[in-house]
């Protein structure tokens, strides 16, 4: 290829950006986010280039890697600064760039009151570069530090609005959780290192093979920690519905479209290795099951609509964790999905931002209804973003969850039963939540006092409520929820058609044996129709047709556990903080009684002994001539009992 | 070492002793200077005793009559009464001061009776030339550089003791028209401009602490130095009168009337 | 007679002027008490001189002599300062070295 060079640029165009907007300060506040838009979208023409590129040569030819430089040269470790371009690389680069465009043009309008709508930009074109750098990266080790960058951005723009303290301690929240995660990275780097003797994926990846399957679990199950970090999987779930805290583009890009999709890109990355453990991949699997259903589960019960969509977003995540769990067969579906599920996701996402741009920001769905007449534009992209989540045909979703659904009936024994029918009830679930919530929010009657309708005053209605004057949001915002929904709604025909995605995955994911599922493959389209049709069906009889409470109703002990995140925060802290807490208090009551005791008591001793020594300078020259002469005799004394006793 | 010697050494070493033992225990620090004084002539004698009578006029010249002269002034400089409570503030001190001296003077004493000396050569040979001439050929031939230096030293230490001494005068010297000024300008607080009263002179008393009598044979009380007054030093004139008219009327009993005339004469 | 007695008694006088600098809390008579010490060394280098039959000896008593008579200047110098400054020759007075 002979774009490869142009690899580095994808990082450095987006980076340049922001480091010019965080540098130049506030002097860029007039033309700031343009230019940020500007970096993007250079970055997505660059990547562009590459693609066509690519797409011009041969498979066999379409992995290359472009070596900047030398990064770390010590002794038998070796990393180079090298830019890894492939298919599954350059899916990631495209889907990063175009939906970060999307939403950097978004934004412009989304935040033209913020005063630091300059600065939200530096991070968002950070955030690119660090995801960039994560998915283009040629060892873990560079991979790393784009693993830590989108942290840091997505710390930094979670908190955006920090003078709101929920906000600051959720971008905190996120930032630690994500510490354990990584945690594991660093530790499965260094298991690598031990086995390997280096960490970039030609050394890692191309003798995985011959390492015996215990190291390789370890490392497995370290990768696994750290994508459940980035991830927001089980058990490392609890950041991601507060990381709503965000500005909303943020949560569409970071929290739904890309960032929280690297773990799976890491798995997927380090295929080769996990074909070597087995077992690592079946906890992979399991997890990406129970996390699959826990966010099913927590999005049917939430209002908010943005934790909604964000716990949607941890079970679609779940999906292709699961597929990635399942081996080469799973691989390519999970990337799949991924790339639907970002533009689909983000474009609801970027609908729940509209929404809430009309409702003043007012996210509780009981409060919404009945908004499709006002916010038709809204109302139709978010519809089809709906219809391609649910898995409906011919819609993207449709055929990306399908697909996973059949692999996650393939195989022996009973993981094809366990892990189907987990997917498939999860597809209906799926139906359920997101049906609930589209219904909630633009069917059904009006919750809101409107200035038209009541008769009440300016600051509320008579039930309390607030009046809200819905209106459509600027082009600026609707332009991009367009663009999604068309991507929602043919990207996964387009790249089906013929297994086109799969082909063009085989480079980096190996080519899959075709295996039967244990069902038929009409029957499990069925009955994940079905269950859709019914999940469907029964949110648009609760929450389109009967009258939906302003405030949650009383419910069953599983809805009240869903309404708190199933106590994901009182099982970490219980499990976590508390032993933690017990930890820390008894290391600083050990520290205080017994290491400051002993270190205080010694100096303590000195001043005392210093005390006592400083009563003897008494400031009278008689008692110095005193000790003088006293310190002479001795000495005299000394030197006669010596050397007298010598000479005697 | 004749016994001649022996019973100079026999003589002046006990009262040496006693003498440097006074400066211990006397109050006034003239008398430990005339203690001191005693133990340095007595040393300027065994010095001669000792074959060194250059060292021993030297020593009777530079610390009897210079040093201890200088002493002297600095005594008077602070206060030749200024009498030295023995009485010792510094707890303990004098216990750990006479310890302290007490194994000195053991340690020191045990050295020289430890050590084993050679016979004596005495300076007969040395001082054949005579002793200041002995010395001199040493002194201005071996240890020139040290005479000049220790000459530097001297005038080192004589401007040392000029420049520490010296008082630096803080305002303008005021003139003879500024004192007069200043005199008449305290008029009103009571001071006069003439000198004060001379102390009273009487037939036999004539001191400082006596006050003058006035023309109508008050005693003027400003006519004592005001020190003596602080101090209540000051006699009183009355007192002097009455014991001068006691004097006068016992003379008069004793002697007979014609002798009247004889003291008015 | 033997030589040696001169020793004792330089001693002894060596560790009288010692007790007074300790003892006495007049500045000058301290200085006595220094003087004395000073007078005790040169009787023992006089002795020692005559022992020997080394006249370096008494060179050395001059040397003392000397030294001595310019450190009495500074001395006495120091002490009428501080008296000018003070209004007293007690040593005990000049304490500011206390803690």
């Amino acid at each position: 290829m002979q774009t490869l060079s142009l690899a580095p640029w994808l990082v450095a165009t987006p980076l340049i950006g922001a480091a010019l907007l965080l540098l130049v300060g506030r002097r860029s506040d007039r033309w700031g986010h343009w230019f940020g838009v500007l970096a993007s979208t250079a970055t997505f023409v660059i990547g562009l280039v590459i693609l066509l590129d690519m797409l011009g040569v041969d498979a066999a030819e379409r992995v290359g890697v472009h070596t900047t430089a030398s990064w770390i040269d010590v002794g038998p470790l070796s990393v180079d600064l090298g830019f890894q371009v492939d298919p599954l690389s350059m899916t990631f680069v495209m889907l990063i760039s175009f939906v970060g465009s999307l939403i950097h043009l978004y934004s412009v309008a989304y935040m033209s009151h913020d005063r630091d709508r300059r600065r939200f930009f530096a991070y968002l074109n950070l955030f690119v570069a660090a995801m960039l750098l994560l998915v283009l990266a040629d060892s873990y080790l560079l991979l790393f530090v784009g693993w830590e960058g989108v942290g840091l951005a997505s710390y930094l723009l979670i908190g955006f609005w920090d003078h709101h303290l929920p906000n600051a301690v959720a971008g905190k929240k996120a930032f630690v959780m994500n510490r354990v995660g990584d945690m594991g990275l660093i530790a499965a780097m260094m298991f690598m290192l031990a086995t390997f003797g280096g960490v970039d994926f030609l050394t890692v990846l191309g003798t995985a093979g011959a390492v015996d399957e215990g190291t390789a679990t370890a490392i497995g199950l370290l990768l696994l920690l750290a994508a459940c970090g980035k991830s927001a999987q089980l058990p490392l779930q609890a950041w991601l519905g507060d990381a709503m805290a965000g500005p909303t583009p943020v949560s569409a890009l970071i929290h739904a479209a890309t960032m929280v999709t690297a773990g799976v890109y890491l798995l997927v990355r380090s295929g080769p290795l996990l074909e070597a453990a087995p077992d690592a991949q079946l906890v992979i699997a399991v997890v990406g099951a129970l996390t699959l259903l826990f966010g099913a589960i927590v999005g049917c019960a939430k209002d908010d609509i943005k934790k909604a969509l964000a716990a949607s977003t941890m079970s679609q995540i779940g999906y292709m964790m699961l597929a990635a769990g399942l081996g080469p067969v799973g691989y390519a579906f999970a990337i799949f999905h991924l790339l639907t599920h970002g533009f689909f996701k983000a474009g609801l996402f970027l609908g729940a931002g509209s929404v809430m741009h009309a409702m003043d920001d007012d996210v509780n769905m009981r409060r919404f209804g009945g908004l499709a007449r006002l916010l038709p534009v809204t109302a139709i992209t978010m519809g089809l973003g709906w219809l391609a989540i649910l898995g409906v045909p011919p819609f993207s979703g449709f055929y990306s969850k399908d697909k996973i659904i059949e692999a996650a009936f393939v195989g022996e024994g009973w993981r094809p039963w366990v892990f189907g029918i987990v997917a498939l009830v999860g597809a209906g679930i799926t139906a359920y939540y997101m049906s609930r919530l589209f219904f909630m929010t633009f069917m059904g009657r009006r919750r809101w006092a409107s200035e038209l309708a009541g008769g009440a005053g300016r600051d509320g209605a008579a039930d309390g409520t607030p009046v809200r004057h819905p209106h459509e949001s600027p082009w600026l915002m609707t332009l991009p929820m367009v663009v999604l929904a068309i991507g929602s709604v043919g990207l996964g025909f387009v790249l089906n058609a013929g297994d086109r995605f799969v082909h063009w995955l085989e480079p980096v994911t190996g080519h899959a044996e075709h295996h039967e599922p244990v069902l038929p493959i009409w029957l499990i389209v069925t009955l994940t129709l079905v269950l859709v049709v019914l999940g469907a069906a029964l949110a648009f009889v609760q929450y389109a047709v009967q009258r939906v409470p302003t405030t949650p109703p009383p419910a069953s002990a599983l809805v009240r556990a869903a309404r708190v995140d199933l106590h994901q925060d009182d099982v970490n802290e219980g499990l976590v903080m508390l032993p933690g807490k017990v930890l820390t208090r008894s290391m600083v009551f050990a520290d205080r009684t017994a290491v400051d005791a002993g270190w205080l008591g010694l100096a303590g001793g000195v001043g005392r002994l210093g005390g006592w020594l400083r009563g003897l300078q008494s400031g009278y020259v008689r008692q110095y001539a005193a000790t003088t002469l006293g310190g002479l005799g001795v000495i005299v004394l000394v030197i006669w009992l010596v050397s007298g006793q010598g000479a005697s | 070492m004749s016994g001649g010697e022996e019973v100079l050494f026999w003589t002046l070493a006990p009262l040496m002793v006693i003498a440097a033992a006074g400066l211990l225990v006397v109050r006034r620090a003239v008398h430990a200077a005339v203690c001191i004084v005693f133990v340095m002539i007595g040393l300027a004698v065994l010095y001669v005793a000792q074959e060194a009578p250059f060292l021993g006029i030297v020593q009777v010249v530079v610390y009897t009559g210079a040093v201890m002269m200088l002493f002297l002034f600095v005594l008077m400089l602070v206060g030749v009464d200024a009498a030295d409570s023995l009485t010792e503030t510094i707890r303990g001190q004098r216990w750990i001061g006479l310890l302290l001296g007490a194994g000195l003077a053991a340690v020191l004493l045990g050295v020289v009776a430890q050590a084993t000396f050679p016979p004596s050569v005495g300076l007969v040979e040395a001082n054949a030339v005579t002793n200041p001439v002995a010395l001199a050929r040493v002194l201005l031939q071996h240890y020139v550089i040290a005479m000049e230096v220790v000459g530097i030293l001297l005038v080192t230490a004589a401007l040392a003791g000029l420049v520490l001494t010296h008082r630096r005068r803080l305002g303008k010297k005021p003139t003879q028209r500024a004192l007069a000024e200043a005199k008449v300008a305290l008029l009103p607080t009571g001071r006069q401009l003439t000198p004060l009263p001379a102390p009273g002179v009487y037939a036999q008393n004539n001191a400082m602490d006596t006050p003058a009598l006035d023309p109508q044979g008050r005693p003027l009380e400003h006519s004592v130095p005001r020190v003596l007054r602080i101090r209540g030093q000051q006699r009183s004139a009355s007192e002097l009168l009455t014991a001068e008219g006691l004097l006068v009327q016992r003379i008069q009993v004793d002697r007979p009337a014609p002798d009247q005339n004889e003291e008015e004469g | 007679m033997e030589l040696v007695n001169y020793l004792y008694l330089a001693s002894i006088l060596f560790a009288l002027g010692a007790t007074t600098v300790l003892l006495r809390r007049n500045a000058i008579v301290v200085f006595m008490g220094v003087e004395l010490m000073l007078n005790a060394t040169n009787l023992a280098l006089v002795t020692f001189a005559r022992m020997h039959g080394d006249i370096t000896g008494q060179v050395l008593a001059f040397f003392v002599m000397v030294v001595a008579a310019a450190e009495v200047v500074v001395g006495l110098a120091i002490i009428v300062t501080i008296f000018r400054a003070r209004r007293s020759a007690s040593v005990d007075d000049v304490n500011l070295l206390k803690s």
